[in-house]
Parts: structure tokens; C-alpha cells; sequence
């Protein structure tokens, strides 16, 4: 009874009842702004405070050679960040080369080739490496990893050609550095575009498959001159997803890039990339155009990602339409 | 006459490409069971009862710990017990240390972190929950509204946006206008990055629920947020507390907003207007630590966090599984 009554209420408009949608709608649009307001406000905030350095150095704050914090007899404090924004791509560019084409293999057998029973725990056991908080992988890489891939690759490999070649010379000290921090982003971006690389393969329609098959291809070319081709945009999406993933990514590069200022030529060298830099010096900051340089590297770090997710999302979010239409 | 041996070459491209997208899987998987493999064994060795219910301890206190004997020196004072023999005997001018604060084993355990970071990503959690459901549920209530884009946009944004800048933000608004690292500081970092997570997840779920359900409650006339209120977010609430769930292992092992926020600390302490520890601080500040007896410690917080991480996926992936079962 007690139920009834609201419902016979509604219909002849006296309840309280029926007018709760609209502080409803109120209630949840303001909530929802609330996201809305702190992109912009963390935009605008940083853009404030790193109005000092702006002013100061222009584009140098990023591009400079020079990041020496503290005034000496020499001259007075500079603050350029190229060394870590050359890190930053560095370290990207190495995990992004090693991560993108295992990647698109897994998504493939992930989403093409592989039984329908491994199929369940092995996207499990991919998404579970997003999930491992990258600390961890961090702990593992300096523990673990480094001095293996040291051993086992950085010192014969810098001995036998790093007088040949000049981004794999020598010599290796601890063996923290570009490259072994670029292999450890790649194991952290493999999951991220490995699983939406699955997903977009899976939106292909199956008569592209069917008429592939029809004309007699073997499953590989099925697979890469039909499906692949067909989600081309949307695999294109996941791989900038990863990369923006790698540029911005902290604790792992901080605990094994070996944060040096200084720009060497050889990938086993220790450098720093732009997100370790900030972590390591912004708490430490000795003056405040320092910490407004700082500012800057992170702010820069948050439009590169910025655009790189637009992009991203503009092309996942095409091949998500071109696929509806292509359904019906 | 052509056609055999352009066929067998066909067929070999086939097998070996197909063959090196199972390598790729393999290579995706492999580190993945070295990480866990070494966290879970190294991790679970370090694990004792001391580790979960003592703080922080100097190494040096340590080996006069271990001993049974009571420390000889100041514990508050850094300095203190440098070279000093742990005998308790007078210095010696000039003598070596016979300490040997390389060679101790773990001592002392990481419960000022486990509390810290319950308390840092406990209260995240309350701050990012209120805007997170309720965007989640205007995104799904109001799906197509051009000002929905907008706000899943911004979220997507806020996940892709590095870690790192949350806490520069934060930095900027809380810690240098209070000129004090505090824990609730750090709660505001995490709010930054758990929002999306819940945000989308509640709209994901949401979406889920059928309908059926939503044209059956208003056909009895309910207005739209007694439906959602009493039959849509009922339907749905195993999945939100999924994401809830989701978002708090995330926080749980962010580090590099900590690192600009809340700085760490070496004793218990719940003053959220103070610097505070937290669990994937000490493992990154363990894991740069000299003493082979905090590494020792670094492995065993991170095997607690990566336990977090696992048991809540797991029981994520279970919940979810039983959900789309029983919807079937």
C-alpha cells in the first residue's frame, strides 16, 4: 500500500516525488563538471605557476643544453631541460619500437589465432600487467633486470661494437640507463596496447574475413591484408596511447635511468627523462624560478599526453563509427 | 608449374608469422611471471612478523637489536652510533667501525606504511567517490548530450594525463601554499587519478543494466532519479563497487604524486596535515637505499602491493564472471 501511493501521486503532480528530477539533473551535471573544471583548472594552474620561467627563458626552459639550478661564480642559474626532454624521447622511442610490433602480434593471436579456452586467461594475465602499480616494476628492474641485462647484453654488446657504433658505446657502469629503462617501459605498455589492439581487431566484421578466405589466402594474409588493414586507424590509436603511457610514465624510469644531466650518445649511458627529473628536483627546489621550470617540464609533459589521447581517441573513436556503419 | 612453389611459400609465410604471434605472446608473458615470480618469492621472504608490526629502524640500531643488547646511542640522534662499536665500548680515535651495517638483514618493518597508505588512498577514495558516481551516472542518464562527450573526454584526459602531474598540481595548490607536506595533500593527488576510474566504470556498468528495466520503471511512472536510485544503480552496484575497488588498488600503488605530496615519514603517524609514510614510498625509498637489509624491506612492501593488486583483480575478474553468467 505504502508503495502504491507515491505512484498515484506522480501521475496527478503533487508529490515532491516528481519534481526530483530536476535537483537531480542539477546534482549530477555539477558533479560531472566537477572533471570538466579540473582538467582545466590543473591546465591553468600550471600555466601560472610556470609563468615565471616562461618569461625568463622562452622555449629554452625546454630545449636548453644547460640545467644548472644553483648560481655559482660562473653565472647564474640556467635552466634547460633538454637533456630530460631527449631522455623522455629516447626512452619512448626505444619502448615504443620494441613494444608496438609484439604487441600487434599478441592482439592478433589474441583476438585471431588463439583457442577460445586460452584465449580468457591469457587476456587476464595481459590486463593484469597493466594493474601492477609501476613501483613494482621499478623494484624488479633494479634488483633484477639491470644487473641480468647488463651481463647478459649491455657489456658484450658495448665491447664487441661500441667502437663502431656510437649509441651502443661504452662504458657501462652500473648499467642503469636508456636503453634497459626503454625495454622496462615496453613491458609496461605492451598490455595497454596489446588488449585495445585485440579490441579493435575484434570489431572487424566477419564478412571481411569470409571474403578473404573465399579466394583461397592462407590465414596470415587474411589476417594482415583484410583484418589488419581494416582497423589500421584504431591500432594506430593503441600504440599512442602506449606511447603517451611511456612518455609520462615516473617511478620507473626514476629508479633506472640513472637521472644524469648530462647528453651522451650512447643508449647505455644514464640520462634523465622529463617526469624523473620533476620528481627528483620539486620537492628540492632551491629557488622559485627553479620550481617554475620544473613547472614548465610538467606542464609540457601534460599537453604532449594531451594531444597524444585526443589523437588517440579521435582515431579509436572513427574506426568505432566506421565499424557500426560498416555492420549495418 | 609455378603455382606448387609459390603455394609452399605461401604456406610457410602462413606458419611462421602465425608461429611469431605465439612468440610475441610468449614474449608479453614472460616477464609478466618473472615480475610475480620474483615479488611473490623474494617478497614472501622478507615477510616476517616484525615486517608488519614494527616501524622504521636505523641499520645501525639494528645489529645492537639483533644482538639483545640495547642501542648505545640516541636513537633520535642521525648521527649518532657512526663507527661505533656495537659492544658499547668507547670509540676509538680514528679506528674503523666494527659495525657492520652492510651485512645486517632486515630489521624493523613497514606498518607506519601499511597505515599510511590506507589512510592516503582510504581518504582519495572518499573525496573522488561523490564526483566520480555521480558523473558516472550522468554520463549514463544523459548518454547524449553533447556535454557528455565533453565530460568523458576530460576523462579520458585525467587517465592518460602522467601521474606525475597530478602531484604537481597539488604541489602547486596545497604544499606551497600551506609550506608543509600533508597527507591529505596526497588524498587530493589520488582523488585526481581515481576519478576517471570510477567515473567510467559506474557509466560502464550502468550502461549494463537493460533497458527493459529502466522502460519498466517508468512505466509505472517513476520520475527518472527514483528509477535510477531504487532500480537502475541496485542493478548495477556489484559492478560499482568493482570499479570502486579497482580505483583503490590503483591509488594504493601510485608513487610519484606521494613523492611531491605527502614526502614519507618514518613513524606512525595519522595527522593528516603532516608529512605521512606509505607503502610505495618505502618501496621506492628502500629500493635506492644503500643497505642491502632495506632492499630486503623494498621487496617485501612491494610484494604487499602487488598481493593488493592481484587479490583485487582476481576477485574483480571473479564478481564479474558470476555477474555476466547469471545475466545469461
Amino acid at each position: 500500500m505504502a508503495k502504491q501511493q507515491p505512484a498515484e501521486s506522480w501521475s496527478n503532480g503533487k508529490s515532491v516525488l516528481r519534481h526530483g528530477d530536476v535537483p537531480f539533473r542539477v546534482g549530477t551535471v555539477v558533479l560531472a563538471s566537477c572533471v570538466v573544471v579540473l582538467v582545466f583548472a590543473m591546465a591553468t594552474i600550471m600555466y601560472l605557476a610556470s609563468g615565471e620561467a616562461r618569461a625568463a627563458f622562452g622555449w629554452d626552459v625546454l630545449f636548453g643544453q644547460d640545467w644548472n639550478p644553483v648560481a655559482t661564480d660562473l653565472g647564474n642559474p640556467t635552466f634547460g631541460a633538454w637533456p630530460a626532454v631527449r631522455g623522455t624521447l629516447l626512452s619512448s622511442l626505444v619502448a615504443i619500437v620494441i613494444a608496438a610490433p609484439l604487441a600487434l602480434g599478441i592482439g592478433i593471436f589474441l583476438a585471431e589465432l588463439c583457442p577460445p579456452k586460452l584465449s580468457t586467461p591469457l587476456s587476464f594475465l595481459v590486463e593484469l600487467l597493466a594493474a601492477v602499480p609501476s613501483v613494482i616494476y621499478g623494484v624488479w628492474g633494479v634488483f633484477v633486470f639491470v644487473p641480468f641485462f647488463n651481463q647478459v647484453f649491455s657489456q658484450p654488446v658495448s665491447t664487441a661494437l661500441g667502437d663502431y657504433i656510437p649509441w651502443l658505446a661504452g662504458p657501462v657502469a652500473t648499467g642503469r640507463g636508456v636503453m634497459v629503462t626503454g625495454i622496462i617501459l615496453a613491458i609496461m605498455i605492451l598490455p595497454t596496447i596489446a588488449s585495445l589492439t585485440r579490441d579493435v581487431l575484434r570489431l572487424v566484421p566477419n564478412t571481411q574475413r569470409e571474403a578473404m578466405l573465399a579466394i583461397g589466402a592462407t590465414r596470415w594474409e587474411t589476417i594482415w591484408l583484410a583484418v589488419v588493414p581494416y582497423s589500421r586507424a584504431g591500432i594506430i590509436g593503441a600504440m599512442m596511447l602506449g606511447l603517451g603511457r611511456a612518455l609520462g610514465e615516473t617511478m620507473a624510469a626514476t629508479l633506472l635511468i640513472g637521472n644524469s644531466q648530462r647528453i651522451s650518445s650512447s643508449l647505455f649511458a644514464p640520462a634523465t627523462t622529463a617526469a624523473s627529473l620533476v620528481a627528483n628536483e620539486l620537492t628540492n627546489s632551491v629557488s622559485s624560478l627553479h620550481e617554475s621550470a620544473l613547472i614548465t617540464v610538467a606542464f609540457a609533459l601534460f599537453g604532449i599526453t594531451l594531444i597524444l589521447n585526443l589523437g588517440a581517441r579521435l582515431l579509436i573513436w572513427y574506426v568505432d563509427r566506421g565499424m557500426a556503419g560498416g555492420r549495418s | 608449374m609455378n603455382t606448387p612453389k609459390n603455394y609452399r611459400w605461401r604456406k610457410f609465410v602462413d606458419q611462421v608469422m602465425r608461429g611469431s604471434t605465439v612468440v610475441a605472446t610468449g614474449c608479453a608473458v614472460i616477464p609478466l611471471i618473472a615480475i610475480i615470480g620474483y615479488v611473490l618469492t623474494l617478497g614472501a621472504s622478507a615477510l616476517s612478523v616484525q615486517f608488519f608490526s614494527d616501524v622504521y629502524q636505523p641499520p645501525n640500531m639494528a645489529q645492537a637489536a639483533t644482538d639483545g643488547t640495547a642501542p648505545a646511542f640516541d636513537p633520535n640522534d642521525p648521527f649518532a652510533g657512526i663507527g661505533v662499536p656495537t659492544d658499547g665500548t668507547a670509540p676509538v680515535d680514528g679506528a674503523a667501525p666494527t659495525s657492520d651495517v652492510y651485512a645486517g638483514g632486515p630489521v624493523g618493518g613497514v606498518l607506519h606504511g601499511i597505515i599510511g597508505t590506507l589512510i592516503i588512498t582510504g581518504m582519495g577514495l572518499l573525496f573522488a567517490l561523490p564526483i566520480g558516481i555521480f558523473a558516472g551516472i550522468y554520463l549514463s542518464e544523459y548518454r547524449n548530450e553533447r556535454y557528455a562527450t565533453m565530460v568523458r573526454f576530460c576523462c579520458d584526459v585525467l587517465s592518460g594525463s602522467p601521474s606525475i602531474v597530478a602531484g604537481v598540481v597539488i604541489y602547486i595548490l596545497v604544499v606551497i601554499r600551506t609550506h608543509e607536506f600533508s597527507a591529505i595533500a596526497g588524498s587530493l593527488a589520488l582523488m585526481i587519478l581515481m576519478i576517471p576510474i570510477v567515473t567510467r566504470t559506474t557509466e560502464e556498468m550502468l550502461k549494463l543494466v537493460p533497458e527493459s528495466m529502466r522502460e519498466a520503471a517508468r512505466g509505472l511512472g517513476a520520475p527518472t532519479w527514483y528509477s535510477t536510485f531504487t532500480v537502475i544503480i541496485p542493478a548495477a552496484l556489484p559492478g560499482i563497487v568493482t570499479g570502486v575497488m579497482l580505483a583503490f588498488a590503483r591509488g594504493a600503488g601510485e608513487t610519484a604524486p606521494l613523492i611531491l605530496t605527502v614526502l614519507g615519514s618514518n613513524v606512525i603517524t595519522t595527522n593528516l596535515f603532516a608529512p605521512m609514510a606509505s607503502l610505495p614510498l618505502l618501496a621506492y625509498r628502500y629500493t635506492e637505499s644503500p643497505y642491502p637489509g632495506e632492499n630486503t624491506l623494498a621487496w617485501g612492501a612491494a610484494f604487499v602491493l602487488m598481493m593488493l593488486v592481484l587479490c583485487m583483480n582476481i576477485l574483480v575478474r571473479v564478481a564479474t564472471r558470476r555477474r555476466a553468467g547469471a545475466s545469461r
